[in-house]
């Protein structure tokens, strides 16, 4: 693997358990949503406890959303400790011909440095930008 | 399953459970509503704590994978970096503050040959310029555990003492050090692979006005130039590249004013500036004064030498992120600089008049920037 590549690529996290503590609080809360869902089935059937039936099923459906959410903002702390490295071009440029190649940074390379000959009229190419681009995600500001 | 008896508090039995529930959880956080809080904002600080950790280490192996690349040591370098990132430097003591700008000055000096010193050490075989990035890379890693170390400390006593306001205090500031840990952390890359840095934009505008002429060396780690635009002798002052280096442009400016006898009509400093939020990323604005970071110790040096001989100052900043400047420059930033070379020479032809003597300084970072 190349060092320019290695420069684009986005660090790996440390493998890092969910703690006991939430994690059997999440499954509490799954369990019980559960068992709520299985009693407003139950009570479904009955037409006395049709008012039971409906509150179990909101609780139920509303415990199990939220034991899922609890389990993917877990998930997302694990994923956020790594951080992205986006990566870095480097401009070649001939200054007779306006000859240009866009490639991905290599050690070594610096603004002003001489990159051997221009394939189109052999005059000397230079490399005449370093920079690293930033996706924009398109936002509404109201200021 | 639920049978629909009535209960002795006159509703249903889920009724009186939902009820019973809710008057717990109102009694429990009238007792412990400060202490969950305090568990909430622990637990945020140790995430926190924990990616600040994560970076640290991957700083550190940064450092040593770097040296023992470029440096070739004989040894393991590892026990040396890790005294390096233990490194402390004590401010000289301000109660009689007159003297204190050299007294910093010398405190300063000696930290860099001292770091300059251990980098040799550590790294035999490196090169000027890979020694210079070597040091910014190990001072972007010494940075990142102090940061680690000083978070760890308050949430460690907050821990401690229970106390709400230690934990508070650093869980409201904590988005800010973690932009600027996640901004050191992309700055070890851009010092290991030598990469321009945001803060280097000023540089960059210098380095383009004066490639193609002739340079000499000046005070301290700079380069000089001459050169004429529409009748007026410019002279460009540039930190010395592609290594990671700073220089002393105190020193640079002061000199060349001594050697045209103060005979200068303007000076104009160009350095990268901190956006504030909601301004875009490589604006360029002017105005006046010493636009040079740091400690201090430059910005005093030239302001001492422009009341001396009463030259005017101007300044022309690119704005951008406090995280930018020391990440790999952005397009949008690399795209201002020719902007602000724009800017220079409508300020000078503005400013001064044909025959004139000027000096254009460039401030930041010259890492990955030649001249």
């Amino acid at each position: 693997m190349s060092e320019s590549s290695e420069t684009t690529k986005e660090t790996s996290a440390p493998v890092r358990r969910i703690s006991s503590y939430i994690f059997a609080v999440i499954l509490i809360t799954l369990i019980l949503s559960l068992v709520a869902l299985y009693f407003a089935i139950d009570a479904w059937n009955k037409p006395e406890q049709q008012a039971n039936a409906t509150l179990l099923l909101v609780i139920g459906f509303i415990g199990l959303g939220l034991s899922t959410y609890m389990l993917f903002q877990t998930r997302r702390r694990v994923m956020r400790l790594s951080f992205e490295i986006l990566p870095v071009m480097t401009t070649i440029t001939c200054q007779k011909c306006g000859f240009k190649n866009v490639r991905e940074f290599e050690r070594g390379d610096y603004i002003f440095k001489e990159a051997g000959p221009c394939p189109k009229c052999d005059e000397k190419l230079l490399v005449s930008a370093i920079y690293r681009e930033v996706p924009e995600k398109p936002k509404k500001e109201m200021f | 399953m639920i049978p629909p008896q009535v209960s002795q508090w006159g509703g249903d039995p889920l009724s009186m459970v939902f009820q019973m529930v809710f008057t717990l959880i109102f009694v429990v956080f009238i007792f412990y509503g400060q202490r969950i809080q305090m568990y909430v904002m622990l637990k945020e600080v140790e995430g926190s704590l924990l990616r600040l950790k994560y970076i640290k280490e991957e700083g550190r192996k940064t450092a040593i994978e770097t040296i023992k690349e470029l440096g070739k040591p004989a040894t393991d370098p590892t026990a040396r970096v890790d005294q390096f990132l233990e490194y402390i430097t004590i401010l000289p003591e301000s109660m009689d503050p007159a003297g204190i700008v050299w007294k910093l000055e010398h405190i300063l000096d000696v930290q860099e040959t001292r770091f300059k010193d251990e980098v040799k050490l550590m790294a035999p075989s490196a090169d000027p310029v890979q020694i210079n990035n070597l040091e910014n890379t190990l001072e972007a890693a010494l940075v990142l555990n102090i940061i680690y170390k000083i978070i760890r400390h308050f949430y460690m006593l907050g821990k401690k003492t229970l106390s709400l306001y230690i934990i508070m205090q650093i869980q409201m500031v904590l988005p800010l050090i973690m932009r600027e840990a996640e901004a050191y952390a992309s700055a070890l890359k851009a010092f290991t692979y030598g990469q321009p840095i945001g803060d280097g934009a000023g540089q960059l505008v210098v380095a383009k006005m004066m490639y193609g002429h002739e340079k000499r060396k000046v005070e301290k780690d700079y380069v000089a130039t001459t050169i004429q635009i529409e009748g007026r002798t410019t002279h460009i002052l540039k930190a010395e590249g592609p290594g990671g280096n700073v220089g002393k442009p105190g020193e640079a400016i002061k000199q060349t004013i001594e050697e045209n006898d103060g005979k200068i009509a303007s000076i104009i400093i160009i350095d990268a500036a901190q956006k504030l939020e909601g301004e875009k990323p490589g604006e360029v604005a002017e105005g006046i004064g010493v636009a040079i970071g740091g400690p201090g110790v430059d910005q005093f040096k030239v302001e001492e030498e422009l009341v001396k001989y009463k030259i005017p100052i101007n300044a022309v900043v690119i704005k951008e992120d406090v995280g930018d400047a020391v990440s790999p420059m952005r397009k949008e930033v690399f795209d201002a600089v020719d902007v602000a070379i724009d800017r220079v020479k409508r300020v000078i032809m503005e400013k001064t008049k044909e025959g004139d003597t000027v000096i254009v300084a460039g401030i930041g970072n010259s890492i990955g920037i030649g001249q």
